[in-house]
């Protein structure tokens, strides 16, 4: 169980994350949802720390951090236990795709590197991308390049997977690969956060979705209270723009 | 004008060829040193580790801005007045110090301008999966800022190549100091320097060769 309490992030004096709470079951899978700017990946990039949250405490099972005394260990502690697959790949670009998947098992989990290769092999049948192996990034589709990223994300037994819009930077052409991907992954029953625009993937997946605005939880619920029976009124006018059809 | 001495500047390569070993070894030792020093400095301000960055700022801060030939002077026949225990200097090595502290300060800013041009996910990316920032700049950023500097980094070799010239100034007798010898019996300055300009060229040259299939290895992971 992942809880976090008060999670509160200011950008040069403007709030953008304003004190979240949130519980997060062993398996769950939240879909965050809600309009540009509200901090939702900023929600996620502070889990990890790759923006310093300034207030709030995450608490991992037995384990809680208070950000603002984060030592560098506990920031280390904390992305060991998540993954992160980022809106624009991120992949390595000195690294092929089985290197990018292996790195992190024998760089930073010290597993050995015959383990880690067999295990990005692995990986990258499951991704259909064993193939591609030896190729660098820059060899690679926007959508192969992002199954990558998933499949470095898939490679760890993490706590906690964050998604951050895995599709927003794709061509039209790679979204749906990448999703099919996605949901493969989710079937999997991992614990993940994930942030995107796509509202069908998000009814698909979710065990419950939230409605985001202003650095603030608005709505939360299974996603069929979500779309079809949402209480907010902020949450209608959201969910009348994405999705024109259902109103 | 009178004619040149064909058979002389011919005698004179074997002659001069015995001193290219000296020359290019203190070449590749300070480049190697250098190297590595400036790309510590370059961690440290990119890094902005407090006083270490100040020092640091003042160490490329004198050593872009006073003249090699000074600073060679300064370490070879000033320090040891100071510092009784570095008499014990030769020149060869005081060449050798002088040139990696001077290189390594111009290095540094370059090697510093190609990390911080790696890209921000790159950093992001080391971040997420746990490395710590060794681990980061050993595997990631570097390999990557190394393609960026190296044409710059090899222009600095050939500059390098041709400072340990002023060795002869510290009483080096490598492939100036040798020149210079020689000149001086036979009184044939023309021919001596060109041949000797020669050499100078015909290695910076080949590195140039060297520089190609250096630049094509390290950006073979960015071909489309």
């Amino acid at each position: 169980m992942i809880k976090i309490r008060g999670l509160t992030k200011i950008y040069n004096g403007t709030p953008v994350l304003n004190g979240i709470d949130l519980d997060i079951e062993k398996g769950e899978r939240i879909v965050i949802i809600g309009p540009s700017g509200t901090g939702k990946s900023t929600l996620l990039r502070c889990l990890n720390f790759l923006d310093t949250p300034d207030g709030g405490e995450i608490i991992f099972d037995d384990e809680t951090i208070d950000v603002t005394k984060a030592s560098p260990k506990d920031i280390q502690r904390l992305r060991l236990r998540t993954s992160f697959v980022f809106q624009n790949y991120a992949l390595f670009a000195n690294k092929t795709a089985r290197e990018n998947i292996a790195e992190g098992l024998y760089t930073v989990r010290k597993w050995g590197r015959e383990e880690a290769l067999n295990r990005a092999d692995e990986i990258l049948a499951t991704i259909g991308l064993a193939d591609k192996a030896d190729a660098y990034p820059a060899a690679l589709s926007g959508g192969q390049q992002q199954r990558v990223g998933i499949g470095r994300a898939m490679s760890v037994d993490t706590d906690l997977m964050l998604v951050d819009e895995p599709t927003s930077a794709l061509d039209p052409e790679w979204v749906e690969e990448v999703l099919q991907l996605m949901k493969r992954v989710a079937d999997q029953h991992r614990t993940m956060l994930i942030v995107t625009h796509e509202m069908s993937f998000a009814k698909d997946i979710a065990d419950r979705v939230i409605f985001m605005e202003g650095g603030r939880i608005v709505e939360q619920g299974p996603p069929s209270k979500i779309f079809s029976a949402p209480e907010d009124d902020r949450t209608k006018a959201f969910l009348r723009k994405v999705l024109p059809s259902a109103s | 004008m009178r004619a040149l001495d064909f058979e002389y500047m011919l005698g004179l390569v074997p002659v001069l060829l015995k001193y290219v070993p000296l020359t290019l070894g203190m070449a590749s030792v300070s480049m190697a040193l250098a190297l590595a020093l400036a790309s510590l400095l370059a961690i440290i301000r990119v890094a902005g580790i407090p006083v270490l960055d100040g020092i640091t700022r003042v160490f490329i801060s004198f050593f872009r801005g006073t003249p090699l030939l000074v600073q060679l002077f300064l370490f070879y026949y000033g320090l040891p007045q100071l510092l009784p225990i570095l008499t014990a200097l030769d020149g060869v090595s005081a060449a050798i110090i002088g040139l990696t502290l001077h290189f390594a300060a111009y290095m540094a800013e370059s090697i510093r301008a190609a990390i911080l041009g790696v890209d921000r996910s790159q950093w992001e990316a080391s971040k997420a999966i746990g490395m710590s920032m060794a681990q980061m700049m050993r595997r990631i950023i570097l390999p990557q800022a190394s393609r960026v500097a190296a044409p710059t980094l090899v222009n600095y070799f050939i500059d390098l190549i041709k400072g340990t010239s002023l060795a002869f100034t510290l009483g080096v007798t490598e492939l100036m100091g040798a020149a210079q010898k020689e000149a001086a019996g036979s009184f044939l300055y023309f021919e001596t320097f060109i041949v000797v300009a020669v050499f100078y060229w015909v290695i910076v040259e080949a590195l140039s060769l060297f520089q190609q299939r250096l630049e094509g290895r390290l950006s073979k992971a960015f071909v489309r």
